[in-house]
């Protein structure tokens, strides 16, 4: 049947070697970006990496120059109204008339997207303390989010499109905005979201893509890209240790006395603890990689290459 | 002596914002006093020998209507007494607006956008950023003063006069930057600033206006009647401008009073909520909600501008003159000057509508370039809806504004000559001038549709347009190069009968170009930040 073809029935979205160009810059270059139905996919980059382009691409805002970009089977931007229908999309930069106030925006952009939850509206704008009677041009940056949020997530869409959407708000609000994200995939809703809030991709996100320079640098679970990093590991051993510099996948080893520090590919983990082993172990200390380092790596390849 | 409610590092500030106001005082000041000489030298250019300045004088001063507009009239046949009373009332609104915007642009905007506390942080005292706004409305408006001044000496009016009017439109654009003062620390946004300090210029307008036109004193409660009561070329008077002086003062007390009893990002009164709940439901009603203030504006100000011509009644052979300047403009028909007077004030009246029409298109731009389309494109709203129900007020609206330019001329005619009848002709005489104006309209359209930085081109077209109007016979343009212009296809109505050909041919090149316009905005990135 069709279900052979299991990645593009089951994917949300469906980007491959996506190129936009800017007159002479390339924004994107041959991008690659799955989200499969049902899960909260993470999109990272560092600044100006092409990840908002790569939203507007997909909300059918900027035409792609080449590439196959598909969002729910269908092309954005000839199908661009009628796919508009089934998502709810949140800027990175929230923009709103001045003289309307919150509420009004959010009946407007609800009506547009073919209606709202009454229920859940009411429910968001208490759970996210909006005032929704003050004018938009009294808003700070975080109220205007809310604005967006509270009508991106009481309309009934089956994807949420975020672009850095809690860059504004307090950590409380974060909070809120982690618990309607996880109610919204509960439903089985798909999310993707852009952020730079490492803490808050870990504790929503199934998958990430990393992107850098308009290229998709990595994709996979957490547990997967983990698995491409490396673990630090600090021993305290009986007698002083010799020949761990021969092994493989090892780095920036430091050997003072009986006790040995290094990196070692997460990998090449076990190896590495046996030939500790050899040596007695008395104390360890091991410590999984950080998201923070995945990024960092990703994100400072430029630079030390 | 650096006390932090000092005004330390105002000179700084000031520096500053003179810095980013040069282009913006530039194009207000040299507009402003050209405002004025050019009323010399097109009065010079009216009237050939005193004779006819006489009968001009004669019928202007009877007419309550031009009295209303412009002010008392004095010593109008004279050159002087011309100029001052033909631009002494718009050249005052026209400072008092420049110092509304540069107040609001140093206060109640900086605050808005935030800017203002970066500057707050700084070493400097909690008066200095009102003290400086105080001091760049204090500048521009000596500049306009002595520069007006100067400018009507150079030319040759009477040195006295010619101070008295400089020293009225430097002292009004003064109240009204008092004015603004105060309102920008009334409330928090910079658009009710504006509002309240337009309420009160246009208040101050009406007075003068019921004041001049009855005995007086209503007058006497305006500043622009304050300035007009220097009697600029007409025996000048000097002690009113006391008035003016104590007025600015008592405003600028005011305004740092009540800015010490509010906070630094919100006004003595609070602001007032919007409702809850919104009723806007659609690309058109969002489109309107955004555009009818100048929909309205527009309209009325048409009529108004519509009343002006109107009200010259049927006087026009004495108040044109007999020069060859007036003959060619107004008499090239061969009918009746009266007619070809209205023909060419209807297209006059369109080519003032047609700044509503170029910039109700660019309203678009402004939506987009602001971030705010990208939201509402996310939806499920398609983008040629979205443009539509823009283009939809647009059209509307400039069927509005001309016509109402048309009824006020009808009704100003009517009015001064007694004849009902002309309400209906004049307003049917000048709607087909509503098409050429929708041509430059479509022609903002496709230039926006290809490049949103294009849709500049607008002005262009009607910059050109009234070129070809004002100067065309006199630089004798080329024919084919006249032709162009929309506006010399059509039959001058009222001087000649209305033909349908042209009218269609205008209608379906707006079609082709409105089509093409969504054809190419379709193509296009949507321009984002």
């Amino acid at each position: 049947m069709k279900r052979c073809i299991v990645g593009s029935m089951d994917s949300v979205i469906d980007i491959t070697g996506l190129v936009k160009r800017f007159g002479h810059t390339t924004a994107l270059d041959g991008l690659d970006l799955q989200v499969a139905r049902g899960e909260v996919h993470g999109f990272l980059g560092p600044n100006g990496s092409g990840k908002s382009t790569t939203i507007r691409v997909l909300l059918g805002l900027l035409r792609a120059d080449a590439g196959r970009v598909s969002l729910f089977g269908q092309d954005p931007w000839r199908d661009a109204a009628a796919l508009h229908r089934r998502l709810a999309y949140v800027p990175g930069e929230v923009n709103l008339w001045p003289n309307l106030s919150g509420g009004e925006v959010i009946d407007l952009l609800g009506r547009l997207r073919g209606g709202l939850d009454e229920k859940r509206r009411a429910v968001l704008i208490e759970r996210f303390e909006l005032d929704p009677t003050k004018k938009s041009r009294t808003y700070s940056k975080g109220n205007r989010q809310k604005v967006a949020l509270v009508a991106a997530l009481s309309s009934d869409v089956e994807l949420l499109i975020l672009d850095e959407p809690t860059s504004g708000l307090d950590p409380l609000m974060e909070a809120v905005f982690t618990d309607c994200v996880d109610e919204f995939r509960d439903e089985g809703s798909s999310v993707l979201l852009s952020s730079h809030i490492l803490a808050e991709v870990e504790r929503l996100c199934d998958r990430v893509s990393i992107i850098r320079a308009g290229r998709t640098v990595e994709s996979g679970t957490l547990a997967d890209l983990r698995h491409l990093t490396r673990t630090s590991v600090s021993a305290e051993l009986v007698e002083s240790p010799s020949g761990l510099d021969r092994l493989t996948g090892v780095h920036d080893l430091v050997v003072e006395g009986a006790r040995a520090t290094f990196e070692v590919d997460t990998d090449h983990l076990g190896a590495a603890l046996e030939a500790l082993g050899r040596f007695g172990v008395r104390t360890l200390t091991s410590q999984p990689p950080t998201l923070e380092e995945l990024f960092l790596r990703h994100y400072g390849e430029d630079v030390s290459s | 002596m650096t006390g932090s409610t000092g005004s330390t590092g105002a000179l700084t500030v000031l520096r500053f914002h003179l810095r980013r106001d040069r282009m913006m005082l530039f194009w207000w000041i040299t507009g402003n006093v050209l405002l004025y000489y050019s009323q010399a030298v097109s009065t010079d250019g009216l009237y050939t020998t005193q004779a006819e300045l006489d009968r001009a004088a004669a019928g202007m001063e009877s007419n309550a209507a031009f009295i209303a507009m412009a002010g008392p009239a004095r010593a109008l046949n004279t050159l002087g007494g011309q100029v001052a009373w033909q631009a002494a009332a718009f050249g005052a609104i026209v400072a008092a607006l420049m110092s509304m915007f540069l107040v609001g642009r140093h206060t109640r905007a900086e605050e808005e956008s935030g800017r203002d506390e970066l500057v707050r942080a700084a070493a400097i005292g909690r008066h200095a950023p009102l003290a400086a706004t105080a001091l760049v409305v204090v500048i521009a408006n000596v500049l306009l003063g002595v520069l007006l001044a100067m400018s009507l000496v150079s030319y040759g009016l009477p040195a006295a006069g010619s101070w008295a009017l400089g020293l009225a439109a430097g002292l009004t654009g003064l109240v009204f930057g008092g004015v603004a003062l105060v309102a920008a620390q009334l409330v928090e946004s910079t658009r009710a600033a504006y509002g309240i300090t337009g309420a009160v210029i246009g208040v101050a307008y009406a007075l003068r206006a019921i004041g001049d036109v009855g005995n007086g004193a209503l007058s006497w409660l305006s500043p622009i009647g304050w300035g007009q009561y220097l009697r600029p070329y007409a025996e000048e008077q000097w002690w009113p401008a006391l008035l003016s002086v104590v007025a600015v003062v008592v405003l600028a007390v005011a305004a740092v009073m009540l800015f010490d009893r509010r906070d630094i990002g919100s006004g003595v009164w609070p602001a007032r909520p919007g409702p809850a709940r919104g009723s806007l439901g659609s690309a058109s009603a969002l489109a309107w909600r955004l555009q009818r203030g100048s929909v309205i504006g527009w309209t009325f100000g048409m009529l108004l501008g519509g009343v002006a011509y109107g009200s010259i009644g049927d006087d026009v052979e004495d108040l044109l003159g007999d020069s060859e300047f007036s003959k060619d403009m107004f008499a090239s028909a061969g009918n009746s000057v009266v007619d070809s007077f209205y023909a060419t004030s209807a297209v006059m009246l369109a080519l003032i509508g047609s700044g509503f029409a170029i910039a109700s298109v660019q309203r678009l731009r402004g939506e987009e370039g602001a971030g705010f389309a990208e939201g509402l494109l996310a939806t499920a709203l398609p983008r040629w809806r979205w443009a539509v129900a823009h283009l939809v007020v647009t059209l509307v609206g400039t069927v509005a504004a001309v016509l109402a330019g048309g009824l006020g001329m009808g009704l100003g005619f009517a009015l001064v000559t007694g004849d009902g009848s002309a309400v209906l002709r004049l307003t049917g005489a000048t709607l087909p001038y509503a098409v050429p104006v929708l041509l430059l309209a479509a022609l903002t359209w496709l230039a926006y549709g290809i490049r949103t930085r294009w849709a500049g081109v607008g002005w262009l077209g009607l910059g050109f347009c009234f070129i070809v109007m004002m100067f065309g016979e006199l630089l004798q343009l080329p024919g084919w190069l006249m032709d162009v212009s929309p506006f010399q296809h059509l039959a001058q109505t009222p001087a000649e009968d209305f033909r349908v050909v042209p009218v269609v041919v205008l209608l379906a090149i707006i079609a082709a170009l409105s089509w093409l316009g969504m054809a190419a905005l379709r193509r296009r990135d949507l321009v984002t930040n």
